[in-house]
């Protein structure tokens, strides 16, 4: 069964303005390399040299942060929704 | 590049220096990293002297060229140059030799500092051709977008946390605003309306706008050198919710001391942060140069961000100038709140007691050494979030129309200090 990751505005030129995408990856690591499998190039857009999320990157799976979770080795299920978002000002 | 741009040149990634033209736009495509306007300082310098702006209605967009518009700006004319206070009394009680206050509490029009950020945002957002825009707020710049889209005939949708105080609901409704309240915190209401936007061709003002909005906050920076006689404070106390305004306020110096409008000079800005919301000081303390988000739990609701977006620069803005950051609790913001209304008759709302309570305990630990002297930035006021201090600053003292029980009542007091004073 998939997961559903929600692409930010940025990121659509990769997945051929592709706003959601199923993914089957039991992690969000995992997400990040089955992703990069499906879209290459996406994978250094999210994460860095030392395959940490980029600081500016905000990962969410069903609307909490995964660093408020296990990070990349939050685990994801069935109907999950992961949200990529760009960190944004404060009001 | 645009033909006509302003004095703008492009919007530049703070990570990778990648460059993108001048639209609605606020991410690098490249590494998400904030974009930013870069400008042409040749040709400001050109134009912009301490006479030019001397000349100017007493606004901030006296400062125009250093503000992101293409043509004339066209909302919010009157926003700015509010009055930078002489804070003798309370820097008697803090025990510093000069205090002064940057009085924001009454920017006009909706007493706060967001109307700088929204004037830009606006002039700008109607130049790049939008009719409808839109924010994600903590209450203060939900407020400034509805009433300044209401004066400019623009259609506004305001995005905030459904537990805001009452007054700052009020005062976006009032306007005729769409005010949508999202049923959770701000980093959620922040959250959705990053999608939002990716759906919607609005300008969102901290989201696809955010690189001319957050330009806006250098105009108060500007205004305090311009207030001290053309001098650049030696120490500067900022409330941090994102961090924004505390890297804006340094770089409004930078820019002044690059135009040559003031001398080349020593400055430390500081960061305050209310300790239930308190990712920015807490990696601050501990000398690290990123923060961990955290889970919102403070009365100080308008700094109530737990994934603060601009927090890593705001580190790096402390660590470059020497400043330092520092935390309040609930109690010590009321403190902060009372304090400067008693000492010196302004009445600032809970991110002013956080500014106020973490400047006393810089002053106090010798972080602010007390021959020096310091300007304090108060962002808003005190009668949107009375929720915080009612019940806490007393109660009248009823009589009845009779001269004889208002007697009563003032030797009785008398008595009473008489009491206290022993």
């Amino acid at each position: 069964m998939a997961k559903n990751v929600r692409i930010p505005t940025p990121l659509r030129k990769l997945t051929n303005n592709e706003e959601v995408v199923e993914i089957m990856a039991t992690t969000i690591g995992e997400a990040i390399v089955e992703l990069q499998s499906k879209y290459p190039g996406i994978k250094e857009r999210l994460v860095d040299d030392n395959g940490e999320v980029r600081r500016f990157v905000n990962v969410y799976v069903n609307e909490e942060d995964i660093r408020f979770l296990k990070n990349q080795q939050t685990p994801l299920k069935d109907g999950d929704e992961i949200s990529i978002i760009p960190a944004i000002a404060g009001g | 590049m645009d033909k006509n741009a302003g004095f703008m040149r492009a919007l530049k990634c703070r990570e990778c220096g990648r460059e993108y033209p001048l639209t609605a736009t606020h991410v690098c495509e490249f590494d998400f990293g904030p974009l930013e306007v870069v400008y042409e300082y040749d040709r400001i310098k050109q134009s912009l002297t301490r006479a030019s702006i001397e000349s100017r209605p007493k606004a901030m967009w006296r400062y125009r060229e250093l503000l992101p518009v293409a043509e004339d700006p066209t909302v919010g004319l009157q926003v700015g140059f509010t009055p930078l206070v002489k804070a003798d009394r309370l820097a008697k009680t803090l025990g510093i030799r000069e205090l002064w206050i940057k009085n924001d509490t009454v920017n006009y029009p909706t007493l706060s500092f967001k109307d700088r950020v929204v004037s830009v945002a606006l002039s700008r957002a109607k130049e790049l051709g939008f009719t409808t825009v839109a924010c994600a707020s903590t209450g203060n710049l939900a407020n400034s977008v509805a009433a300044n889209a209401a004066s400019a005939g623009l259609k506004a949708y305001v995005f905030i946390p459904t537990d805001l105080e009452q007054g700052k609901i009020l005062n976006s409704l009032i306007y005729g605003a769409n005010v949508i309240g999202i049923k959770g915190h701000y980093d959620e209401v922040n959250r959705l309306c990053a999608e939002i936007a990716g759906k919607f061709g609005w300008a969102f003002v901290n989201v696809n706008m955010r690189p001319y909005y957050a330009e806006g906050s250098k105009s108060m920076g500007y205004e305090i050198i311009e207030q001290l006689g053309w001098k650049v404070p030696k120490h500067t106390v900022v409330c941090m919710a994102s961090g924004s305004l505390l890297t804006k306020i340094q770089k409004s110096y930078q820019e002044f001391i690059k135009l040559g409008l003031v001398p080349d000079s020593e400055f430390q800005i500081h960061g305050a942060q209310a300790t239930g919301c308190s990712p920015i000081s807490t990696a601050q303390k501990a000398g690290l140069d990123f923060f961990k988000p955290v889970k919102p739990n403070t009365i100080a609701k308008s700094l109530a961000i737990g994934t603060p977006a601009d927090g890593f620069y705001a580190l790096k803005a402390m660590k470059e100038t020497g400043g330092s950051a520092e935390d309040v609790t609930d109690d010590e913001i009321r403190e902060g709140i009372c304090l400067l209304a008693e000492r010196e008759g302004i009445f600032a709302e809970t991110a002013g007691g956080v500014t106020v309570g973490v400047a006393k305990k810089l002053i106090a630990d010798g972080t602010i050494p007390a021959n020096d002297s310091a300007v304090l930035c108060i962002t808003g006021n005190g009668l949107k979030t009375m929720d915080a201090v009612n019940g806490h600053v007393g109660h009248p003292r009823e009589i009845k129309p009779s001269l004889r029980e208002f007697e009563a009542l003032v030797a009785n007091e008398e008595i009473q200090s008489k009491h206290a004073s022993r």
